[in-house]
């Protein structure tokens, strides 16, 4: 009783103080973003006064806890369905602005034009599709490695509503024209404030459960998972460091200035790649494909090298971002070098992800999950050796400021990240709903087919229009002079920007097929009448934690 | 110390003990799982993620 009256009355606090500073704001932005959390202090204050068993407050009882021979999977589920509805959200605000970029007048001022857009797609797609799928697999991996359940199972239930709010937060903030202007890190103080309270909780969480593990060996998967999180907390802390212009506005001035601005800006931006699109999502990969390939992975101690030499390459790679500009022309050359040796652990990770299927290749042809995986290892090769080769400055020369920057991204994040994170919530679906398999195999893939062809599209496109813009933008005439003006360029890659946009398309549908399929499947809906594909057996019995049990 | 000072002390620490620490630390650390008797905790290790599925051959 004391706790329900204690709870309700913190929501109700909160909700007061947000009203307050909603009404108090100094600008209309900050007002709604308060008037955001003030909503959300409203609904977690509805479900604190309506979710508790009152007839066991009445009777003096606490609260039932979760059940200790199960592993804690509720939050897991909730990210898998956070993971899909964000993803389509962010596919979809990509396929939006890739056509605003092709035909202009589809821009609508102010809030909805492509400079509010864009930060918009790429926070939906890299933090909240890629973040909810790597807090979702982070929990569902680091229980099941290490036979235990969840530390602070109520904290781990706070992480994932918090980060919702963080993006909910930062994605209304950036169509109001709130931000800081900086890529990929563009919420705004009090924003950053937010996620720094939610993704220490995480680390407590992630860390508190490898401390009451049950298995000695900390697996693999996990190593990357806590970089991820541990390195992500201290790229966030140093590249937001502000202060706030008003305590109830939303403006803040930049603790860095100049070229030292924009060296913490690509120190943060490089490893916001390499740790969060890289480290994380290796978690992922250093256990689903061997699950699903029921296979161990090719080589453990390879997987150890590709940890190590990640950790100590990566963090230097920033300032190739930083090629021909005001940076000291050693740190240029120094991020240079440092991304070409990344070749190197990027090469072995890959080879040790394809090579688990070494004698078992033949499941490619009747497994479309361990397709997924694969080909999203064939994408992790193919970005980690273009990014080296164009951080080469001459390279960079030609390719920096143009579309094949974008392409390479998307090479990265629609084969890479993409399909991993769908081979994770197939992989996860049936296991978290109790079911057999999935509702569909066979669309799986279609997803599949889909997805790649619509990534060929992207990537393809995205070269030649990089590589025109390029020689246009350095081609002179026999008088010395530029020819080509910035808007000679665009109709030149017109039909360039047609075809990525269709290639958006192709992926988005993809992702339509997996929301069918996911949907289909929690339902518990008959399976779809279709000739079978090969479905790994599930040992339920066996999917429990390791309780200590008393001593005879 | 002035900002000049400060930047020369760090920069020379960085590029002598400093480099030296983190190579030596780098070169142990990925020389660790070859110690005799590392292939078979790697193995061990490589193949614990499958104690829930009795099905699987390893």
């Amino acid at each position: 009783m004391v706790t329900l009256v204690s709870r309700a009355g913190i929501w109700l606090v909160l909700l007061l103080l947000s009203i307050m500073a909603s009404v108090a704001a100094h600008d209309t932005a900050f007002a709604i973003q308060a008037a955001t959390v003030a909503v959300a202090c409203l609904v977690g204050l509805i479900f604190a006064i309506r979710s508790p068993d009152y007839q066991r407050v009445s009777r003096g009882l606490a609260a039932p806890t979760g059940d200790a021979s199960k592993y804690d999977d509720d939050v897991i589920r909730w990210g898998v369905i956070a993971t899909v509805f964000w993803g389509v959200a962010g596919f979809l605000v990509g396929v939006v602005i890739a056509f605003q970029l092709a035909y202009p007048q589809i821009n609508l001022e102010p809030w909805f034009n492509f400079g509010r857009m864009r930060p918009l797609h790429t926070s939906a797609v890299i933090f909240a599709f890629g973040g909810n799928a790597l807090i979702a697999t982070s929990f569902y991996v680091v229980q099941r490695t290490c036979r235990a359940r969840l530390a602070f199972p109520g904290l781990a239930r706070f992480v994932f509503w918090g980060y919702q709010l963080f993006i909910v937060l930062a994605a209304t903030g950036y169509l109001l024209g709130v931000t800081q202007a900086k890529e990929y890190a563009e919420p705004e103080w009090y924003v950053d404030l937010w996620l720094t309270v939610v993704w220490v909780s995480y680390l407590v969480v992630y860390g508190g459960t490898i401390m009451k593990r049950s298995e000695p060996h900390i697996y693999v998967a996990n190593w990357f998972y806590l970089s991820f999180i541990i390195t992500v907390a201290m790229l966030h802390l140093v590249n937001n460091l502000a202060v706030p212009v008003s305590f109830l506005g939303s403006q803040s001035i930049s603790w860095f200035a100049g070229v030292q601005g924009a060296l913490v800006q690509w120190w943060y931006g490089h490893n916001a790649v390499g740790f969060f699109l890289t480290a994380g999502f290796l978690g992922m990969m250093y256990y689903f494909v061997p699950k699903q390939a029921q296979r161990p992975v090719y080589s453990y101690r390879l997987s150890i090298i590709h940890f190590w030499a990640l950790i100590f390459l990566y963090i230097w790679a920033g300032p190739h971002h930083l090629h021909y500009t005001a940076l000291p022309d050693w740190a240029q050359t120094l991020g240079m070098v440092f991304s070409v040796m990344l070749w190197m652990p990027s090469w072995g990770g890959m080879i040790n992800g394809l090579m688990t299927l070494n004698g078992a290749w033949d499941k490619l042809r009747t497994d479309p999950v361990l397709r997924m995986f694969v080909m999203s290892l064939a994408f992790y090769g193919m970005s980690t050796f273009e990014g080296p080769m164009m951080s080469v400055k001459s390279v960079n020369s030609l390719s920096h400021y143009t579309n094949w920057t974008i392409g390479h991204v998307h090479s990265g994040a629609l084969g890479w990240n993409g399909m991993v994170t769908f081979g994770a919530i197939y992989y996860l679906t049936p296991r978290l709903w109790n079911r057999t398999q999935l509702y569909s195999l066979r669309m799986v893939n279609w997803h599949f087919w889909t997805a790649t062809i619509g990534i060929v599209f992207y990537a393809a496109s995205m070269w030649v229009a990089g590589i025109t813009q390029g020689l246009m933008w350095r081609e002179y005439g026999a008088d010395g002079y530029l020819l080509n003006s910035f808007a000679d360029v665009l109709p030149a890659i017109h039909p360039m920007y047609v075809l990525r946009g269709l290639g958006g398309v192709l992926y988005l549908s993809g992702a339509a097929f997996m929301v069918i399929n996911v949907w289909k499947t929690i339902a518990g809906s008959p399976l779809r009448a279709e000739a079978p594909l090969y479905n790994i057996d599930q040992n339920k019995a066996n999917d429990v934690p390791l309780v200590a049990q008393p001593a005879e | 110390m002035n900002q000049t000072e400060t930047y020369q002390a760090l920069r020379q620490f960085a590029d002598s003990w400093g480099l030296l620490a983190m190579t030596i630390s780098f070169v142990v650390l990925c020389a660790w799982p070859f110690r005799p008797g590392g292939r078979k905790n790697s193995d061990e290790a490589a193949t614990m993620i499958f104690e829930e599925d009795d099905h699987v051959r390893t």
